[in-house]
């Protein structure tokens, strides 16, 4: 018996071995670093893990003897845990794609580490511009959105649509400065007006002074430059001021559906923001966020978070299946996704710019009345598109050095 | 100068807040001698009792303003019972690291549950709207806030200093063994009074669950802010506790206006202050 | 205040002696981890933790001072090595050198508003304190509020050592970390260790004595918070970045955690507390929501039954101080 089991290890073990030598290496390992627990959970969390399952079942790779494996953690907004996890991950776990890392600081933290090691992130999730600008990787791809987007498309369409004087509540941190200095840059550029701005420290739970200043500023649009649990505080706390009532409106700088469906609509209603997902676009993303709203726990609608994930994973596995098998080399593998054209039911077709940035149309939204609405999560009516190209940030602003200029 | 009255008036709704939350840490270290690190997580309880009461049971705001702070306390009080009584006689600091220990398992069971983009709760029907001052447009709810807990406030001053229970119950913190010869059940008020304590925080969750989400970590820097609060004036005086409380949240306010950078770090930078000149806070006595 | 720790146990040279022996077996044991399979980075992070933790202790066990703001000198440390190693270029030396001297600047400052005050209201004060700082640095340009400084080079150690190799870095880190153990232990033995003592005991009496004991609990809270800058300056070599997690609340929860779980007052219960809630968090990253939750219940558990700690039962078991 002893026998046999040694002598199946051994054949098992040269069959591994020739297998290595003749064909392709066709294991992959994802890894889903996330934030399961705090303030971003319900806009990646476990909703992204599913992201990512749902993008392997539906790759269809594994019928082509592909071995694909997620493996998901909790990075708890920490920059340090995050590479502690990450790095662990690669040396120990073999991990060969990261996906979703939402929240700057961990983003910037794993992109270091994704670069030193030559693996691949698909960033879906945060926010920062410096990805693919200063802090740009060969090995990095971000995905979804970012800040320059997401100040160019709202500042501009607003402007375009009278919202010519602002206002600005901008959270008291690099990210808030920022996402303030983008927008303003964008609203002057088309002929608006920047009336005056308060600085709000981060996670204030009362934003009555400083709403009451945005009040007085008699500017038509408050930008919020904050995020999270500060854009949502700020919101609920102008309707009961009554800042939409009295003829101001509410521009979200960096808003997700998520918090519109905590806030509800009664709330939200006549906020405008940008964002470049929404489930109810067209066949192809209604379709998906049925299937995924199925299997979610709390039946949500997918984020652009995490259709970013099934999104940027579906390019991944063609562009591996292409290269016919895994190279375990970050740079080729995102050089060669670069090369391909995106294109699926999420986001549509589209490219991978050389700084690693993702092109796609970005969708102006104002969040409906409920009297509107038809149902849970009926929240949007788009108001404005943004080409891809115009969308981002143009490579002629760019200080990223995989840039030739 | 309008501006200014609209300041005042927002800081003395966050003030609210402060006295509220600082007198019930007060009445809890006068009886127990300990600082009850829980309080911002009971508070958020009490924020989070409202919304079960509405969503689950169909009790809305008022109601709830009464029953949330029955059972947060009791609650607390079954916290008190089981386990803050076996650290009597133990150093303080247990007490301390103990709460800490609970307020880490009561937001992190709340934050997974619910998450953390927080609970919307809607402000009741009778108090929407506002009225429009002249200098400012006051939303009827937080002038129902500082009007509500200002006489919350009084009424705990009053029973603690001027009823023959609240005379009981200081007797008590000075002298147990001599009040329990009298044949009070000391333990028993101790009990009652974590009760009491942790009653006013649930109180100012509820009061505050329609202004802020309701969030699994409304309370945990909040109740750093209300520490600093605390030692600013001394947990000598219930008096003391709550004029402090509504002090520092005037002063904030007015922070907010003329140099929000610094707004919400000036309570502990007027705290280090009180502490260079007065070591033992504004009304307290030396710990 | 002599409830937090286990003090029957005489001081004796017997006590020395153990002492020694097992911080000597301590120190091999941990020069051995390279040859095993055992995850150095894992053993980098605790090591520096469990010199914070030390350092904490040294304020706690000894001096009967409860700070619930250690993060502060952590990430003061982190940022000002972080900012010197990356934005002014300076040499690992000089890294670690400016942090030490930002964070013990700053034990100075804090320790003189806070000393003045007791038992609670110190840890109310040291906590409040903290977050002042944490408020600071969230909105100071030089530490990229929530972003944190990134990607921080290691260079070479005098010139020689490549910390950029785990090995390398491994070494040099436990080296720190020896280095800053044996400081606290001396100090623990010295008379002024002996005096911090007596006023943990009773203040009043050493007051009598003539012992003008704010100077000397100022003196423990200043070389308190210098080592655990020191060992947030070595933290910025293993993790390569600093951020606001090492200055917020929950990191300074966290110090008081590992000490409590090892044993107050004990002279290895930091270290072996810093491994098991290190080892905890990596084990338990999977479960993230919950590893708070799981914090709370030890803290709850260690506060209600266990309160000597791992190393505390273990030497009052054998009758021994460790």
């Amino acid at each position: 018996m002893k026998h046999r089991i040694s002598a199946l290890f051994l054949g098992t073990a040269l069959a591994l071995a020739a297998g290595s030598a003749l064909a392709q290496d066709k294991n992959v390992k994802i890894g889903v670093l996330t934030d399961n627990s705090g303030l971003y959970s319900d806009l990646g969390g476990a909703g992204s893990s599913l992201a990512a399952q749902m993008a392997v079942e539906d790759s269809g790779l594994a019928a082509k003897g592909w071995k694909i494996e997620i493996i998901s953690a909790d990075h708890q907004n920490k920059p340090d845990i995050a590479t502690t996890i990450a790095r662990q991950w690669i040396d120990v776990d073999k991990v060969d794609i990261f996906v979703d890392v939402l929240n700057s600081g961990v983003a910037l933290a794993v992109n270091n580490l994704v670069t030193e090691k030559n693996v691949v992130m698909i960033n879906t999730g945060a926010a920062t511009s410096d990805l693919t600008n200063a802090k740009c990787s060969p090995n990095t791809i971000h995905w979804v959105y970012d800040t320059y987007m997401l100040a160019n498309s709202t500042g501009q369409a607003l402007v375009k649509a009278g919202g010519d004087s602002w206002y600005f509540l901008t959270a008291d941190y690099a990210f808030g400065h920022a996402l303030e200095r983008d927008t303003a840059a964008v609203v002057t550029k088309s002929g608006g007006k920047v009336l005056g701005t308060v600085r709000h420290p981060l996670n204030s739970s009362d934003f009555s002074s400083f709403l009451l200043q945005a009040q007085a500023s008699k500017a038509k649009i408050v930008g919020m430059a904050n995020a999270g649990g500060d854009t949502t505080n700020t919101i609920k706390q102008a309707s009961e001021f009554g800042i939409v009532a009295g003829g101001q409106k509410l521009a979200g700088l960096l808003l997700f559906i998520n918090d519109v469906h905590s806030l509800g609509l009664k709330v939200a209603q006549g906020l405008s923001f940008t964002e470049t997902f929404y489930w109810d676009l067209n066949d192809g993303t209604r379709a998906f966020s049925k299937r995924f709203s199925e299997r979610m726990k709390n039946k949500a609608m997918p984020s652009m978070v995490q259709a970013g994930v099934y999104s940027g994973l579906v390019h991944y596995f063609k562009t591996i299946d292409a290269m016919g098998g895994n190279p375990r080399d970050g740079v080729k593998v995102v050089a060669k996704m670069k090369e391909m054209p995106t294109d699926d039911p999420l986001f549509g077709k589209g490219t991978i710019r050389v700084d690693g940035r993702k092109l796609h149309p970005a969708y102006l939204f104002e969040v409906k009345k409920p009297a509107e609405s038809k149902g849970p999560w009926d929240y949007y009516k788009l108001i404005g598109t943004t080409p891809a190209d115009q969308a981002f940030r143009p490579l002629s602003e760019s200080v990223c050095p995989l840039v030739k200029k | 100068m309008q501006a200014l009255y609209a300041q005042l008036l927002v800081g003395l709704i966050n003030g609210s807040f402060y006295a509220l939350l600082s007198l019930g840490l007060a009445v809890i270290f006068g009886m127990l001698n300990i600082i009850n690190f829980a309080h911002g997580a009971l508070y958020m309880m009490g924020a989070f009792c409202a919304y079960f009461l509405l969503n689950i049971a169909g009790i809305g705001y008022w109601p709830a303003l009464i029953i949330a702070p029955i059972l947060v306390g009791i609650f607390g009080m079954i916290l008190e019972r089981t386990m803050l009584q076996r650290l009597a006689g133990l150093d303080h600091l247990y007490g301390l690291l103990l709460t800490f220990g609970i307020a880490l398992i009561v937001q992190g069971v709340f934050q997974n549950y619910f998450g953390s983009s927080g609970l919307p709760y809607a402000i009741p029907e009778e108090l929407r709207g506002g009225i429009n001052l002249g200098f400012m447009f006051l939303p009827i709810y937080r002038g129902w806030v500082v009007v509500f807990s200002l006489v919350v406030c009084l009424a705990t001053w009053y029973l603690i200093e001027k009823t023959r229970l609240g005379a009981n119950l200081r007797a008590a913190t000075e002298n147990p063994t001599l009040v329990r010869a009298f044949g009070i059940n000391v333990p028993r008020m101790i009990t009652l009074t974590y009760g009491l304590g942790v009653g006013l925080a649930a109180l100012a969750g509820v009061l505050s669950a329609p202004i802020n989400q309701v969030r699994p970590l409304m309370g945990a820097d909040l109740i750093i802010v209300v520490f600093a609060v605390v030692v600013i004036g001394g947990m000598g005086s219930i008096l003391g506790s709550i004029i402090t409380g509504f002090s520092l949240g005037v002063i904030e306010g007015l922070t907010k206006y003329f140099y929000p950078e610094a707004s919400n770090t000036v309570v502990f930078v007027l705290m280090v202050l009180v502490l260079l000149v007065k070591p033992a806070g504004l009304t307290g006595r030396a710990a | 205040m002599s409830a937090m720790t286990d003090d029957t146990l005489p001081v004796t040279p017997r006590a020395m002696r153990d002492e020694m022996l097992v911080f000597a077996a301590m120190a091999v044991l941990l020069g051995l981890v390279p040859l095993t399979d055992i995850y150095p980075f894992f053993v980098m992070q605790a090591l520096c933790f469990a010199l914070l933790a030390c350092a904490f202790n040294l304020l706690i066990g000894y001096g009967g001072l409860l700070s619930f703001g250690h993060a502060m000198f952590l990430g003061t440390a982190g940022y000002c090595s972080a900012h010197a190693l990356k934005v002014w270029g300076f040499t690992p030396e000089l890294g670690i050198l400016v942090g030490v001297a930002a964070s013990g600047a700053l034990s100075v400052v804090t320790g003189y508003i806070s000393i003045r005050r007791q038992g609670i209201y110190f840890s109310m004060i040291t906590l409040a304190l903290s977050q002042l700082l944490y408020f600071i640095y969230l909105q100071a340009p030089f530490t990229h509020g929530e972003d944190g400084i990134q990607g921080i080079p290691q260079g070479y150690l005098f010139g020689i050592f490549n910390l950029a190799q785990p090995i390398v870095l491994y070494y040099v880190v436990l080296a720190g970390f020896l280095g800053g153990f044996l400081l606290i232990f001396r100090a623990i033995n010295s008379p002024f260790g002996e005096v911090l003592k007596a006023i943990r005991e009773n203040e009043p009496r050493a007051v009598s004595l003539g012992y003008k004991t704010d100077q000397y609990k100022l003196l423990a809270f200043i070389l308190s918070g210098t080592i655990a800058g020191f060992a947030g300056s070595l933290k910025v070599f293993v993790a390569q970045n600093a951020s606001l997690t090492d200055v917020h609340w929950t990191m300074s929860g966290e110090i008081v955690l590992m000490t409590l779980v090892g044993g107050l007052g004990t002279v290895f219960g930091p270290v072996v507390g810093a491994f098991v809630i290190i080892a905890m968090q990596h084990n338990l990253a999977g479960f993230g929501q919950w590893v708070l939750v799981i914090q709370g219940v030890i803290f709850v558990a260690c506060v209600l039954t266990f309160r000597r700690g791992i190393v505390g039962e273990i030497g009052h078991y054998l009758k021994r101080s460790l």
